[in-house]
């Protein structure tokens, strides 16, 4: 059935990519909006949401969600209120082939539930040593390119996979994670680390990366996204290579943003993640990072299986879930820090879609109704049964959070409603 | 932020019923353990070496990484209380076949184990047992850490303590010594957090930067570099064992270049008190970490350590089987 016209009443829209912040109504016609704070001529609403005491903004953009069942993980993703989100190349097999590309986004646009856009990989196989087909993945759908966590050890690889991108104009998004710095470590390499006996991963495995990475943009002229920053020392990085004029961005993982290296406490492989958790400061620099706009913030959804987990911390899979948890635990650090809502949604809407190049994370008129209602005080309990991926796994299991999605529209269709 | 606070090897009552590492063991816990121990020092004197504390229960020994010489100081202090003692080859049977270390965990709790002493080359895979044991509801069975990975050692750490006590009497004036391999052994973290909660006077640690932990001084020690200023005037000088596969490499150049900077021979212990003692976990890398000389001379405790180990252990399985 076509879109049809909707009403969303006496909702606060706060749209942070035009300064809107208002108790005003949306309206929605052909997918579109229509309207805001008055109907267009003619306008009949066909449904009306009555969203008192909800808050009405932009679809969420996702910089990384992996998609291990494709369908639970959608349904996931609008039931968290994210409407678009890239996906990383390390799927099994990795997006290195036009075919594989064209029936992920075909799967994902017949499931009719949040448009997913490819990051198609830099090398074939991610193996790091010969260029992937950027142009015929960049037809397939592929909207930047990536290594996901696998390493480039090789750096005259990468110099020339930055170059071949920049030929076209296509991003790169880096994990920047040294592989030999890195190699066998486990947490950051800091007094948890070392008090558990767990192999540290220093902050120079990070900071070496990025400084490779922001010489070979400034060589190729590639536009480069840093994926995923963990340190404080890295954020410097970044913030010097802006103020010098490059057009770097970065973001942050949102368990980063709440978490340090002392949620490892006795050994809980819920915290294990890549990049490590790393030091009280290191997180209060990502905190502050995202609060003056300098890195987008990102679920870095990875669902891991039970039997991923129930392993020693150090044989665990890293990673957590992280799609339903993006707003709440968003909402949950603008209130710590005190930073007005619309700019705490601007890190998880049209921020990453400006990163990302799509069109997305817009209100205005004339903008696909990619729409997200929540509610931003209601409790709900963090457990198996409340989360609809197939990861379960997070650090916050039995935690009780703030802020839920009610409604989610994709171009003007309700695609979830609690 | 979530809360991790709770110590997995204390019960609601502050009561151990699981020993997993000396870190967060309060004094008076660890104050039990060692006067236990001297209770059963002397049944190992006696013709008969058994009391029955343990009849009828079944320890068994599950070592996911090989070690005979502490497999056999928990087998014979096990039979010394009567147990029933069972030993598990892991390392090559179970996981070699795929089994998950919570299945093989699993089927041992199904034959009736009391108590597991585990040994596994993961920090922390003791406490994903005992964790899992609270979660199926089986808290009766008790888990030792016989040493995982490079996180911790507490028997060792025990044993030593006892030596230290033995022979020093009181730790709160006394200025300790650990030297060597920091950074991968779990017999350091161990003897420092035991040192530190008993309150010695001054812990050192002693060391190249690159076989000591990142901000190791947050464990309360101070750090030297220099072998000599580092033992100068201390009462007791624990030294590590160096594994043969950190000797030549990133990490050290040599065992000959560390022997001449880190290993200890008569002349360089003269810096320490004259009535020093040396003490070694064991098994000695002779002409790497230490000296011939100083490993067989006077001040040398080292097969002292390995049979107060016994009745350290013997408390250890008694306090935790109740009694």
């Amino acid at each position: 059935m076509p879109a049809n016209n909707l009403q969303i009443a006496n909702g606060r829209l706060i749209d942070p990519g035009h300064g809107v912040d208002s108790n005003v109504d949306l309206f929605i016609a052909g997918g579109r909006v229509a309207g805001i704070g008055a109907a267009p001529g003619g306008f009949s609403p066909d449904r009306v949401i009555d969203a008192s005491g909800l808050i009405v903004c932009p679809g969420l953009v996702d910089l990384s969600t992996r998609l291990s069942g494709i369908e639970p993980e959608l349904a996931a993703a609008v039931a968290g209120g994210v409407t678009a989100l890239a996906c990383p190349p390390d799927t099994n097999p990795p997006l290195d082939e036009p075919g594989l590309v064209e029936r992920l986004v075909w799967r994902s646009k017949t499931l009719g539930l949040s448009h997913v856009y490819p990051i198609g990989a830099l090398t074939q196989q991610l193996a790091g040593r010969k260029l992937a087909e950027m142009n015929k993945l960049t037809q397939a759908g592929c909207i930047a390119f990536s290594h996901a966590k696998h390493p480039i050890i090789d750096t005259q690889v990468l110099f020339r996979a930055m170059q071949y991108a920049a030929t076209s104009g296509y991003a790169i998004h880096l994990h920047a994670q040294d592989h030999h710095l890195a190699l066998d470590g486990v947490a950051h390499d800091g007094e948890v680390a070392s008090r558990l006996g767990l192999t540290g991963i220093p902050v120079c495995a990070e900071t070496v990366a990025i400084a490779v990475a922001l010489q070979l943009a400034r060589a190729t002229g590639a536009r480069l996204h840093l994926a995923r920053l963990s340190s404080a020392a890295g954020i410097a990085l970044v913030r010097d290579a802006r103020r010098g004029g490059l057009a770097v961005t970065c973001d942050v993982g949102i368990h980063h943003l709440h978490l340090s290296e002392m949620d490892i406490g006795y050994f809980d492989s819920h915290a294990r993640f890549n990049p490590p958790l790393r030091s009280g400061g290191d997180r209060d620099a990502l905190r502050a990072a995202a609060a003056d706009g300098l890195a987008a913030i990102c679920s870095d959804h990875t669902p891991v299986d039970e039997d991923g987990k129930q392993l020693p911390f150090g044989e665990a899979v890293p990673g957590a879930t992280g799609l339903e948890l993006l707003l709440p635990l968003t909402l949950k650090w603008a209130e710590e820090t005190g930073l007005p809502l619309s700019s705490a949604l601007a890190r998880i809407t049209c921020d990453p879609a400006a990163i990302l190049g799509i069109a997305a994370g817009s209100l205005a008129v004339g903008s696909t109704a990619d729409v997200c209602i929540f509610d931003r005080t209601a409790p709900w309990l963090v457990k198996p049964e409340t989360l609809r991926s197939e990861g379960k796994n997070t650090p916050y299991l039995g935690y009780e959070m703030a802020g839920r999605v009610t409604h989610t529209l994709l171009g003007g269709r309700l695609v979830f409603e609690r | 932020m979530p809360d991790r606070a709770r110590n997995p090897q204390l019960n609601a009552n502050g009561e151990l019923t699981h020993l997993l590492s000396i870190d967060g063991l309060p004094p008076d816990v660890i104050t039990h353990i060692l006067n236990t121990a001297s209770s059963f020092l002397e049944v190992s004197d006696r013709e008969v070496k058994k009391v029955p504390l343990l009849r009828g229960k079944s320890v068994f020994n599950v070592f996911f990484e090989n070690s005979t010489r502490t497999r056999t100081t928990f087998e014979i202090a096990a039979k010394r209380l009567s147990a029933d003692v069972i030993n598990l080859d892991v390392a090559r049977s179970s996981t070699a076949k795929g089994e998950t270390l919570l299945d093989t965990v699993d089927n041992l709790v199904a034959m009736h184990a009391d108590m597991f002493v585990v040994r596994h080359a993961a920090s922390g895979a003791p406490y994903l047992i005992a964790e899992h044991l609270r979660r199926v509801g089986r808290d009766d069975v008790h888990v030792v850490n016989a040493g995982d990975g490079r996180h911790a050692h507490p028997t060792q750490g025990l044993l030593d303590m006892y030596t230290i006590r033995h022979y020093k009497k009181d730790f709160t004036h006394l200025k300790v010594a650990v030297v060597g391999d920091i950074l991968h052994s779990r017999v350091a973290r161990s003897d420092i957090h035991a040192l530190t909660t008993l309150g010695t006077g001054e812990v050192r640690v002693v060391g190249p930067k690159t076989l000591l932990p990142a901000l190791v001084e947050k464990m309360g020690v101070s750090v030297h570099h220099d072998l000599r200023e580092g033992i100068e005037g201390c009462d007791v000088i624990i030294m590590l064992r160096l594994q043969n596969e950190r000797m030549n490499g990133a990490l050290l150049p040599s065992a000959s270049e560390y022997f001449r900077s880190y290993g200890l021979t008569p002349e360089t212990l003269s810096a320490a008190k004259p009535d020093a003692i040396v003490m070694h976990p064991g098994p000695m890398n002779r002409g790497v970490e230490i000296d011939s000389e100083v490993a067989d001379g006077p001040q040398a405790v080292i097969l002292p350590q390995v049979t107060f180990g016994i009745a350290v252990r013997m408390a250890v399985m008694s306090i935790l089987a109740g009694n």
